[in-house]
């Protein structure tokens, strides 16, 4: 039955159902077992916004805390997937990622390729992303294009309780690594979530809305910033066609380039930094594969070159907003 | 005594909050005749026509084309010319000073209820009063919300129930055989868990084989039976389009087979291809589909023949003429005594692309029989 949950929740109840089903599902984090000393009952914290709380005492073999150490654990979850585990491991903020990259880049992502496709690494890697917690530049980034630059990784990215649950489940069914980015202020955000479990395939992209003027290109917490954007628009007569990318690495090439061949004109809006983005790697891939079908320059809508600012009415101008991708549609849209 | 009524945005399904204007058929001051199409409207799965509530004249189109409305919103006003125009103005004013746009969530609105039956869960929705049941049960790979622009209709005057078949929409997935034999013995069960002790069997494509195959066991329990495109009455199929749905995992490879079901291929929606794809992905449904693709086919031909059956209880045949999915050949050479009706203009899915005749055939054929 479907009903109302929110995103964090749909996240919950993947892992749930996987550790279920499959008994080599493991889930390993800091404080996702509730934190050794911490006061109270074991179940504590669940992460360290909760979303894996609850699962400690259904399944106390499989849920593990680790210390803080990323390049520790998320090592050892990779080691744990190479012999054969399916470990999902909880990387706080993705901004602290860097101190693991040779463990993600270096080894997960290249066990199937270097061993000539006799190892399989399938190891998720759950973290946060994304601006808008007020939590400064370190703890804020959009670096979902740094993970999708590396042959090997997997790259998913839901926007709606329905698609975090469905593409947690195809991430932990799937036999490569997988870097599963969820944002953080997405997590209370509510949506028809059926209790089975179904697993979304990677790859392919969600038209979110139909619309034959204007192409939008986003993912992410940008899709409900897009949505906004278009409600004003389809007031002013230029009506939008949204698509969800859902997962930055496969792409659903074909519904972007199928999108673009009917409206001819394409915003990309991404939350990230403009350089080496998901918004230029969209941009290049419209400008190669349908140059043709252009009636207009590309637009791309993104976070500034620049850290997150700290200081909430920055941060509120550095994030991508509805209004700044309305300006941008209106400008495509009306080019001759 | 003048007649004035007005004619608002209709809800079709449980999900539908509001409702596009995309066109009218009536200019003000044009004469009208009840059961007319007056305005297509469009909700966010499917677009279908507001038919004429009486005869008259459309007095006016108070929703321009283009406009969004609520559910219940005021879309125009039809009145006889006794009616002034200072009395459909205070109609109009009035309606829009009262009126309050329903919550999206539509809280109060019939819900889908669920109960256990033969141990396994079984979703259904049952609509309306009155002493007389209506069953209505829907074809391979749909569910209840099937009937979304005839429940609410037919549920006038008497209870009408439906329900999601095991292995469909939001019922348990499991299937041991996936026989049509299977699907009939969990409606009667069905039946039996809710104290219905008979009904008129409404059942679309393989829903009416299964009506047709309860009808076989114990008819004491079925009234009569409407079988809208059936299955169950000649051995051809189009296979291709039964295996390709049960296939298609991605929007790309199902909106054509989706396509074949309706004759105008413009109803098929992003919005309906997505509810398709979202219940095709839950654990189970696969499987589900699969077993009663064997079971019910070989060599690509019906194996459940039920021909025999219709006739023995008051029985009628409607069939969309484009339907790609069964022959509407089938229907040839039955009984005298069964009505069949062609619908021009409509495919398999007939009860979504032609419902106001669907739904008056319904109606007068029980009513006749009461």
């Amino acid at each position: 039955m479907a009903r109302e949950i929110s995103y964090q929740q749909a996240i919950n109840e993947a892992l749930r159902q996987e550790m279920e089903r499959d008994p080599s599902v493991l889930v390993m984090g800091e404080d996702n077992a509730g934190g050794e000393g911490s006061p109270g009952e074991r179940d504590a914290w669940g992460g360290v916004l909760g979303v894996t709380k609850g699962l400690y005492p259904k399944f106390p073999d499989r849920v593990l805390d680790t210390p803080i150490s990323e390049s520790g654990f998320i090592g050892a979850a990779i080691g744990a997937a190479a012999a054969g585990m399916r470990p999902v491991a909880e990387l706080m903020f993705v901004d602290f990622m860097g101190v693991c990259f040779d463990q993600i880049f270096n080894q997960a992502a290249k066990f199937k390729y270097m061993f000539g496709g006799k190892a399989q690494t399938p190891v998720v890697i759950r973290t946060m992303v994304g601006a808008g917690l007020r939590a400064a530049g370190q703890h804020s980034q959009m670096l979902v294009n740094v993970f999708t630059h590396i042959p090997g990784l997997k790259v998913v990215c839901p926007a709606t309780p329905y698609d975090a649950k469905g593409l947690l489940i195809q991430s932990i069914r799937d036999n490569d690594p997988v870097i599963f980015c969820e944002h953080k202020l997405l997590y209370g955000l509510k949506g028809d979530v059926p209790e089975e479990s179904y697993a979304i395939p990677f790859g392919e992209a969600n038209v979110v809305r139909e619309g034959k003027d204007v192409t939008i290109v986003t993912f992410g917490r940008m899709v409900h910033l897009s949505n906004e954007a278009t409600a004003e628009l389809a007031k002013a007569g230029i009506q939008c066609e949204v698509i969800d990318l859902r997962t930055t690495s496969p792409l659903d090439e074909d519904t972007v380039l199928e999108s673009v061949a009917k409206t001819g004109r394409v915003v990309v809006v991404d939350e990230s930094n403009p350089r080496c983005s998901i918004a230029s790697d969209i941009s290049s891939l419209i400008a190669m594969k349908a140059f043709g079908d252009l009636k207009a320059p590309i637009e791309m809508v993104t976070a500034p070159h620049t850290p997150v600012p700290f200081a909430d009415s920055l941060e509120d101008l550095y994030i991508p907003g509805p209004a700044k991708i309305r300006g941008a549609v209106e400008r495509v849209a009306r080019y001759h | 005594m003048a007649s004035i009524h007005a004619v608002t945005v209709p809800k079709w399904g449980l999900s539908m909050d509001k409702g596009a204007v995309m066109a009218w058929h009536k200019q003000p001051g044009d004469r009208v005749r009840k059961g007319e199409d007056l305005v297509d409207v469009e909700s966010d799965k499917i677009a279908n026509v507001v038919e004429c509530p009486a005869d008259g004249i459309l007095r006016r189109q108070v929703a321009a084309v283009g406009d969004v409305l609520a559910v219940g919103a005021l879309l125009g006003v039809v009145a006889d010319e006794e009616a002034s125009d200072a009395e459909v103005e205070v109609l109009v004013t009035q309606f829009q000073a009262t009126f309050v746009p329903m919550e999206a969530a539509v809280a109060g609105g019939p819900q889908p209820q669920v109960v256990h039956a033969a141990g396994r869960r079984v979703r259904y929705l049952v609509m309306g009063e009155g002493a007389e049941a209506l069953l209505l049960i829907h074809g391979f790979g749909s569910d209840l919300n099937n009937w979304l622009f005839n429940q609410e209709p037919l549920a006038a005057g008497r209870r009408v129930y439906a329900i999601d078949l095991p292995g469909h929409g939001e019922s348990d997935k499991h299937l041991d055989t996936g026989s049509v034999d299977e699907y009939a013995a969990c409606v009667i069960a069905f039946m039996d868990e809710v104290a219905l002790s008979a009904a008129h069997f409404v059942g679309h494509s393989m829903g009416a084989a299964v009506a047709l195959c309860v009808a076989d066991s114990t008819p004491a329990r079925v009234r009569s039976l409407t079988l809208v495109c059936p299955a169950g009455l000649g051995p051809e199929i189009n296979i291709d389009y039964l295996t390709g749905f049960a296939e298609a995992n991605s929007r790309n490879a199902l909106k054509p087979m989706l396509s074949q079901l309706f004759a105008d291929e413009a109803l098929v929606n992003r919005k309906l291809v997505d509810d398709v794809l979202r219940y095709k992905r839950l654990e189970g449904v696969r499987e589900a589909l699969e077993k009663t693709i064997a079971a019910q086919f070989a060599q690509g031909h019906q194996r459940r023949l039920l021909r025999d059956v219709v006739g023995r209880l008051p029985t009628q045949v409607l069939w969309g003429a484009e339907d790609r999915i069964i022959p509407p050949q089938h229907a040839e050479g039955l009984r005298a005594d069964v009505a069949v009706h062609r619908l021009a203009g409509a495919g398999h899915m007939a009860h979504m692309e032609a419902p106001a005749e669907v739904n008056r055939f319904i109606a007068s054929f029980i009513a006749r029989g009461l």
